[in-house]
């Protein structure tokens, strides 16, 4: 038979079809498998579900190794909702108690939340009990796609030092943005140490992969669990916090609007760190938390401002010993140098009153009964002394730097969130008030007596005087002692030197021990303890003034350096030196039945004066302003008395 | 006789086509360690179990092997005598099949012997194979005359007509390739080309269906600018006439330009009115000038190929809203890219793409496949056993199956080539085609390129009839490739 060669042309036609169809075929495959990478990730999400194993937070101690803050179970209800099919919501109503209602609500929250994905776990309900759980978990076969997973809940031993131990919260669309380590639904860290220590505190997440197959199933550990991560519990925390100090101290505080600080001297470590008024940290934890939250924030008193370390108050008197010092190491005055007294500083028509004591007077006896006086007249000596300055502004510049080494007008570096810096004024300041060169002593005097501008938080004035206990330096005050497994952290524990000599501090003392053996505060002379002190009864543009206690004790080996501010409570020998007294004794001495007794006399004393007793808008409006103390006028200069 | 026999005998082995017996070879048990990739669950049974999917096709390779050696035994003669008695006993049990087989899955395709399970529509091809090459190499048949032409395409069409009563559309379908082998006979090349062209219409017409241009769907409007396009290369390239396609062409642009002007002026063309206007006053102006022109009959086909472009736009809606069953005509919109329909019928390529494509350059490596695995892509042992392969073995895997099975059809059409038989020659265009159908369509449903139609890849799908179907075709082909030297001896 003859072969037509004309047709065998052909076969590269259709040679050339399959040879065409083939080379299509592997553009395709190479733009699936080559350059397409997201059907890798399409594929692991098919057949690996990651479960996240929560770690255990690191558990609270107090300084005596007394457990504060421990956690409990508690379950989350999560779902996929790719993998959710349809199920008998009667009975998932039902199981997990809440109306059907409820369940479309949350249902469309859910999905209204900005991560949201169908592909990823999301939680559906949280804060389920054991009972719930328990019920639950017979049943979740019959809810595909939804699963149950373990939390914690903080639980507390001791209602007291909220603001220290603060809470933990959901974390928000910020949060996760921010840390790589949280995913919807997490808790963090949100008020006080559980803020500060949240890294410690959170431990590692670990994680189970499992493999799921089409229908759901789950076909075991991926990889045999070889690349599960088991969870690694957070570091345990201890505080310096002496939580039954601490509970005094609030004992001592209610009804009273203030803070008690009290700081061990050499090593910084605050003792008690006392806010009025308080809350039991309890009420921040589990189904109720959004309630109380926002019960406590809407609350007149503001429970949630923690004021031993975000209040700035004028630190009145109790300021008087920094003076000193300065003008001691400034030459502007000795031990024995004397000034006026007439009941008060009289000059240039300006007068600071005082109160009824020998005069002239030096600086001792002037620190022993807190003579307005005497440091007006240094202050102004000082500011005016052309001689070794130049200028008014130069001569502030020196006492500023003084200040702020004394641990004034800085943030200390607490361990806590929010602490506030108080406020020393500079000379810049007061050029843009009254103009470069058009202001000398006598126009700040109040500053000379812890009034005028100058603010500081309650942790300020507790560390002016652990550093006069400790003759001229002072640790970074902090409330946790170390962490488990990492110890102390270095920078809690920096050394800070004043640049005021040594011997001055030793004068100082003195002065502040006379005051408490015949002074302003004799009710603090407790016989055996040797309590240093200085009262400070601040003005203030709120009300009544401000009742101040600033001390130390033992005064040749101090144990225990406090502050005690309490709001519109009067002169400082009234709340401050008996709350003062009653603290050291607690500590020094422990805890007695007589204690206990002075202690629920001294709470059943309340300063806290409410609106509808007495004038109705300017205390509100007053109570308003009490954050916003750096705003608050100068007061007038013939300021405080005492 | 004899002394012949044995000389046949060692004749046999150095004359048998050994390079398309190892592509075979490599390919069964490719496949069937494909398959037990596929359907291996974690618990890791044994690759030869016999009572997983792996150790029966094992089982099924081990009986084609068998069968393809003795089907080398067999004398040439025998397939061409007993082709068309082996057609027509195909023919009555496809029938048979219709009446006696049990609904599988709404197929009555299966004949059912105990345990075991035969569908007589893979052995129909080779039988459909032979007949066509016993029809070709009859004493002075040429593809010529309307009676030639139906007696060729009746033996093809009758086992389509049957297949598609024992519901197995997709295997109905792979007969249509038999069209290549009346192309290659002398069948005009115009049918191939008017078969692509119709593709080409089909796919952009209902693409662009959901846009609107012109006032029309944006489909239409490409479809009649690909139709004066083809106008005009036809009546340059084929007919070679160039005045006309230079008129034609040039009657076209100011007609272009006219509609654009007319729109920049604010008035609204009406696609449909334009459009015809002009195609169909080309038309008329081809036929008044072929009077003229030397290739009178090349201008012709080209008025009637434009005409019939036309009329099939048209009917491409119709046709498709008619006449398709509604699961058909998702399966096309998906694959169109029209619908995403990722539950229901994307599901399976949209699960198959996933797998090929996190296998990546190298694969998971062989039983690391978590889609195929974790059965997220369903019949992944069957039609969409490609899938294991891309996930496992990644582009380098593929791609080697790929150029396998390219280097079986290029060999099947050069075995086609070499003889001098018109017999072999038909019958291995027969294989060549079935093949071409297969991969063409198996894996460019699997890579999401065609529509799903529910056919195995050769070799390496799971099933005996398939595997045995696809050896019967093959191992007659080397039998009849084997006897090429002895050409004109009888």
């Amino acid at each position: 038979m003859r072969k037509d060669y004309n047709l065998e042309k052909r076969k590269l036609v259709i040679g050339g079809f399959i040879v065409a169809i083939v080379i299509i075929y592997i553009i395709r495959l190479i733009q699936l498998q080559v350059l397409d990478n997201t059907y890798k990730a399409h594929a692991d999400n098919n057949a690996f579900m990651e479960k996240v194993i929560y770690p255990s937070r690191g558990l609270i101690y107090d300084r005596n190794d007394s457990l504060v803050v421990y956690n409990v179970p508690e379950y989350d209800l999560v779902m996929i909702p790719k993998d959710v099919t349809p199920f008998d919501t009667v009975d998932f109503c039902n199981t997990v108690r809440i109306t059907r209602e409820e369940f479309d609500h949350r249902w469309q929250e859910m999905r209204k939340g900005r991560s949201f994905s169908a592909f990823t776990q999301q939680v559906f309900m949280n804060h389920l009990t054991p009972e719930d759980y328990g019920r639950l978990q017979e049943k979740l076969y019959r809810f595909p796609g939804f699963y149950v997973v373990q939390r914690i809940l903080r639980q507390y031993n001791y209602p007291v030092a909220a603001n220290v131990l603060g809470d933990i919260r959901e974390v928000n669309a910020r949060d996760i943005e921010n840390d790589d380590y949280y995913r919807p639904g997490d808790y963090t860290g949100d008020l006080g140490i559980e803020k500060s220590y949240e890294t410690w505190l959170r431990g590692v997440k670990g994680k189970e992969i499992l493999i799921r197959d089409a229908t759901g199933k789950i076909k075991g550990h991926y990889n045999d669990g070889a690349d599960d991560v088991s969870p690694v519990a957070g570091n345990n925390l201890k505080l310096s916090i002496d939580i039954g100090l601490q509970a005094y101290g609030e004992l001592l505080m209610q009804g009273k609007v203030g803070a008690i600080v009290c700081i061990e001297p050499k090593t910084g470590e605050i003792l008690a760190l006392v806010s009025s008024p308080s809350y039991d940290p309890a009420l921040l934890m589990g189904k109720e938390r959004g309630k109380n939250y926002r019960d406590l924030v809407n609350n007149r008193l503001k429970p949630l401002y923690d004021r031993s370390i975000m209040a700035a108050y004028p630190p009145g008197s109790t300021f008087k010993p920094s003076q000193g010092l300065i003008f001691l190491q400034e030459g502007i005055i000795t031990t024995s140098t004397m000034f006026p007294c007439h009941r008060g500083y009289v000059n240039a028509g300006l007068r600071v009153g005082c109160h009824g004591h020998g005069s002239p007077i030096n600086l001792k006896p002037a620190l022993q009964t807190s003579c307005n006086a005497y440091f007006c007249w240094g202050f102004k000596y000082m500011m005016d002394k052309r001689s070794k300055y130049g200028s008014t502004g130069k001569a502030f510049e020196v006492w500023k730097n003084h200040m702020v080494s004394m641990g004034y007008g800085y943030k200390l570096g607490i361990d806590m969130p929010g602490e506030s810096r108080g406020f020393i004024p500079n000379t810049a300041f007061y050029d843009k008030i009254y103009g470069a060169g058009q202001w000398v002593g006598q126009t700040i005097i109040s500053d000379a007596i812890g009034q005028g501008e100058i603010l500081a938080t309650p942790l300020q004035i507790a560390n002016l005087s652990a550093t006069i206990a400790n003759r001229g330096y002072y640790i970074t005050p902090h409330v946790v002692k170390s962490i488990e497994g990492v110890g102390v952290l270095k920078k809690n524990i920096e050394r800070h030197d004043t640049d005021i000599d040594k011997l001055y501090y030793d004068d100082i003392v003195q002065g502040m021990r006379m005051a408490v053996l015949g002074g302003t505060c004799t009710r603090a002379n407790i016989p055996g303890l040797d309590v240093c002190g200085k009262t400070g009864t601040a003005q203030n543009p709120h009300g009544r003034d401000h009742s101040v206690f600033m001390g130390f004790a033992p005064m040749n080996d101090p144990k225990i350096a406090i502050c005690v501010y309490v709001e519109n409570a009067g002169f400082g020998a009234a709340f401050g030196v008996p709350i003062g007294a009653l603290m050291i004794q607690r500590y020094l001495r422990g805890n007695s039945p007589g204690l206990q007794a002075q202690g629920r006399a001294m709470a059943s004393r309340h300063t806290i004066t409410y609106p509808k007793v007495k004038k109705t808008t300017s205390d509100t409006k007053a109570d308003n302003n009490k954050t916003n103390n750096k705003s608050s006028k100068p007061v007038s200069s013939d300021g405080s008395k005492e | 006789m004899e002394v012949r026999n044995e000389d046949e005998n060692t004749n046999l082995l150095r004359s048998v086509d050994w390079f398309t017996i190892v592509l075979y070879l490599i390919m069964v048990v490719a496949g069937a360690v494909s398959i037990y990739a596929a359907t291996y669950d974690y618990d890791k049974a044994s690759m030869f179990d016999l009572s997983e999917f792996s150790g029966k096709q094992f089982m099924w390779a081990g009986l084609s092997f068998l069968i393809g050696f003795s089907l080398l035994l067999i004398d040439r003669r025998i397939y061409e005598a007993y082709a068309y008695p082996i057609y027509g006993f195909m023919i009555l049990l496809l029938i048979a099949t219709i009446f006696v087989a049990p609904d599988i899955k709404g197929s009555r395709s299966w004949l059912v012997f105990g345990p075991v399970s035969l569908q007589p529509a893979e052995f129909a091809k080779a039988a459909t194979a032979l007949a066509l090459a016993k029809l070709f190499s009859t004493y002075g048949f040429t593809l010529n005359g309307w009676r030639n032409y139906a007696i060729a395409i009746g033996i093809i069409l009758l086992p389509i007509l049957c297949i598609i009563l024992e519901r197995e559309t997709g295997t109905a379908l792979v007969y249509t390739a038999l069209v290549f082998v009346l192309y290659r006979e002398g069948m005009s090349g115009f049918v191939l080309f008017a078969a692509l062209m119709a593709v080409v219409y089909f796919v952009v017409v209902l693409k662009f269906a959901a846009m609107t241009f012109m006032g029309i769907p944006l489909g239409m409007v490409i479809a009649f600018i690909m139709v004066m396009t083809l106008i005009v290369g036809m009546l340059l390239v084929y007919c070679r006439s160039w005045i006309l396609g230079r008129n034609v062409l040039i009657g076209y642009l100011v007609a272009g330009a006219i509609a654009v002007g007319l729109s920049l002026a604010g008035v609204n063309v009406n696609g449909y009115a334009f459009f015809l206007t002009v195609i169909i006053l080309s038309l008329l102006y081809l036929l008044w000038g072929m009077l003229h022109d030397i290739n009178l009959k090349k201008v012709l086909m080209t008025v009637c190929f434009a005409a019939a472009s036309v009329m099939f736009m048209f009917m491409v809606n119709i046709a498709f809203n008619k006449v398709l069953e509604p699961h058909q005509q998702t399966r096309i919109k998906v694959t169109l890219g029209i619908e995403e329909d990722l539950r229901g019928a994307g599901y399976n390529v949209n699960q198959s793409k996933i797998a090929i494509g996190s296998g990546g350059i190298t694969g998971k490596g062989f039983l690391q496949g978590t889609q195929t695995k974790l059965k997220y892509v369903p019949e992944q042992h069957t039609d969409f056993i490609f899938c294991t392969i891309g996930e496992e073995q990644g582009f380098v895997g593929s791609v080697t199956v790929l150029i396998l099975f390219l280097a079986l059809i290029l060999r099947v059409i050069t075995l086609a080539e070499r003889n001098h038989s018109t017999f072999t020659r038909v019958y291995a265009y027969c294989v060549a085609s079935y093949l071409i159908f297969h991969l063409a369509v198996n894996i460019g449903m699997v890579i999401g390129l065609c529509p799903v139609i529910g056919i195995p890849l050769p070799f390496f799908s799971y099933g005996g009839s398939s595997l045995w179907g696809f050896t019967f075709l093959l191992f007659i082909l080397l039998r009849l490739d084997a006897d090429r030297g002895n050409y004109g001896s009888w």
